[in-house]
């Protein structure tokens, strides 16, 4: 019987031949992250460890992004214990300000995450470089101040479910509607403590940014991981980019998985999750003519570049509707050179959307765009739950970028491809 | 890890981290100062009317979302003093162990507990006691490797030993 990816890549971390699903084991991580939320908790944890130095300063990534630029006082307090002990500990993958984006953006666009790796993170979302056949998971603060002081880790070994997508995605759709349509199929528990494992050729056809938007929301599915076989995609985006060598690992044809579910994409819609749960997903068209207040196209779900396009081609010369606030954040510092170098900067603007520098912001209810009582917004974000962004009774619908930008335009939840009609 | 007899409260399946504790206090993260708001998106009453010793006793999927370990802190610290639920999210049950909250996944338990019951814990056995009735319920046991770390007091004491 063969090994899935999941288990050879853990097998490996743990020096061990085979692993097998529900067994617990000792690993080595090849690299760690914390932010401005997770990491004062750890540093805190890895000082009374009692340990001078920290495993490996390379393999450690302290990135502020959730409420930076600092929104106030006590988070500046916050980002400054974790700037500190970064300098003090030597980390040479800190990110500051200006130099900075989401995490789960910053890491893989710097080539920190990488194919056959093992990688934590105490942040949930952790999971996206799956999108680079990494098995990275998230954990908590104490995990990862264990992890700083030791280079290792328990896991238990998942079973895993794959998902196989056939056919071909329809316009307007990416791979955000990809995944809040197998939230939807599996709820939000449906693979608990399992790795999904995305495959067939409509993965395939996907470029690295769509990838990324999907492994970034299995955790919304109760997955440790989700992975996506490496192919010449990835190794494309990873020529010139990774950090370490790498070596990529695929599963065996025979290896057994807990479930299989295989879906045809040629009638998609695009989905919109409506609240309070990622798993509410349904196609865009039953959820039209929701009127909304605000619309943020960002996160470390779908801030990347092909995001900031799809959106822009729609913005392009026109006028968000007049009822509505649009936040455009790009996710890191490259994608918003990027993004200003091929003029998208200029056409959100133009439409009167507030674009601003890399912060994870109103994803989390943090500042830069917090709703009040009874506000719906569309967001491409990756979750909707009660109060998540701003008030506990304001609501939030997750969409990938078309859906968002095109209800931008219409002050109301609408197909992309209705836009001609109102504008 | 000695008895715990407490109050019941009573929460459904999905309780996300969110609602445990809502970002919008994760600017700090001194344990005292998040245990009052804990629970509050959904319960806003509930830091001011929770003793300590109290047990909270929840659906499925309990501490679904994020990684925040400030949630199971939060509820530490607000004097809960043992979280019963179906099941719970990963990354939930690997903070609670971590740092010596005690938790136990009872689908009886889950079921059957009423809002304002008294409960008698015993975790070394998982046994959940009902006080009027006398019903025992049982809990999945941990396995050997998650006993140690319970039995040291969480993660970081479990290093510190074996080092
Ligand atoms: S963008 Fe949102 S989901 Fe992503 S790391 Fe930041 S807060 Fe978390």
């Amino acid at each position: 019987m063969g090994q899935t990816m999941t288990e050879k890549i853990l097998a490996k971390a743990a020096g061990k031949k085979k692993v097998y699903p529900g067994e617990l084991i000792n690993a080595k991580v090849d690299m760690a992250l914390g932010n401005d939320i997770t990491a004062p908790v750890a540093i805190n944890e890895f000082n009374k460890i009692g340990v001078e130095k920290v495993f490996d300063q390379e393999r450690i990534a302290l990135i502020p992004d959730h409420f930076t630029p600092n929104k106030d006082i006590q988070s500046a307090e916050q980002a400054k214990l974790v700037r500190e002990f970064a300098r003090r500990q030597k980390i040479v993958h800190y990110y500051e300000v200006g130099r900075m984006g989401i995490e789960h953006a910053l890491l893989p666009e710097l080539g920190l995450a990488l194919p056959g790796e093992l990688i934590i993170g105490a942040d949930s979302h952790t999971c996206t470089y799956g999108a680079l056949g990494t098995f990275a998971t998230g954990v908590g603060s104490t995990d990862l101040a264990a992890v700083m002081a030791t280079g290792e880790l328990w896991f238990k070994v998942p079973p895993t479910i794959r998902i196989v997508f056939e056919g071909r995605l329809p316009p307007w759709t990416s791979g955000k509607d990809l995944i809040l349509y197998t939230i939807g199929q599996l709820g939000t528990d449906g693979a608990r403590y399992a790795a999904l494992e995305f495959t067939g050729p409509v993965i395939a056809g996907l470029g690295m940014d769509g990838r990324f938007s999907i492994s970034n929301m299995a955790i919304e599915a109760g997955a440790k991981a989700g992975l996506i076989p490496p192919d010449d995609t990835t190794a494309r985006y990873l020529q010139g980019r990774a950090k370490r060598p790498y070596e990529a690992v695929l599963g065996d044809e025979d290896a057994a998985v807990q479930q299989e579910f295989r879906w045809n994409v040629d009638e998609m819609e695009p989905q919109v999750s409506v609240p309070f749960s990622p798993a509410n997903a349904r196609p865009v068209s039953r959820v039209a003519g929701t009127k909304i207040d605000q619309v943020v196209i960002g996160s470390c779900t779908n801030g990347r570049i092909e995001d900031l396009r799809q959106a822009a081609a729609l913005l392009k010369g026109r006028r968000i509707h007049s009822r509505v606030r649009l936040i455009v954040i790009p996710a890191t510092q490259a994608i918003y050179l990027q993004a200003l170098r091929e003029g998208l900067l200029e056409i959100f603007i133009e439409a009167e959307a507030a674009v601003s520098t890399p912060t994870c912001g109103p994803c989390l209810g943090g500042h830069m765009g917090i709703l009040a009582e009874g506000e719906v917004a569309v967001a491409t974000t990756n979750r909707n739950f009660k109060g998540r962004m701003g008030h506990p009774q304001s609501q939030v619908y997750l969409a990938g970028p078309a859906v968002a930008a095109a209800s931008a335009l219409a002050g109301e939840i609408i197909h992309p491809r209705e836009l001609g009609e109102v504008n | 890890m000695g008895q715990i007899k407490g109050k019941v409260w009573i929460f459904g399946d999905d309780i996300d981290t969110d609602a445990i504790i809502p970002a919008r206090y994760l600017n700090v993260s001194v344990p005292s100062e998040l245990a009052l708001h804990c629970m509050e998106d959904a319960d806003p009453s509930f830091s001011g009317k929770v003793s300590r010793g109290d047990v909270i006793v929840a659906g499925s999927n309990f501490g679904c979302g994020s990684s925040r370990e400030h949630a199971p802190l939060a509820i530490k610290e607000a004097g809960i003093a043992c979280v019963i639920a179906k099941n719970f999210a990963r990354i939930f049950y690997r903070n609670a162990i971590n740092i010596g909250l005690p938790i136990l996944e009872s689908e009886e338990a889950s079921a059957f507990l009423k809002e304002g019951q008294i409960v008698e814990i015993n975790l070394e056995k998982g046994e959940i006691t009902e006080s009027s009735s006398g019903r025992i319920f049982s809990a999945v046991p941990f396995p050997p490797f998650m006993q140690e770390i319970i039995s040291a007091g969480g993660l970081i004491n479990f290093i510190k030993d074996g080092q």
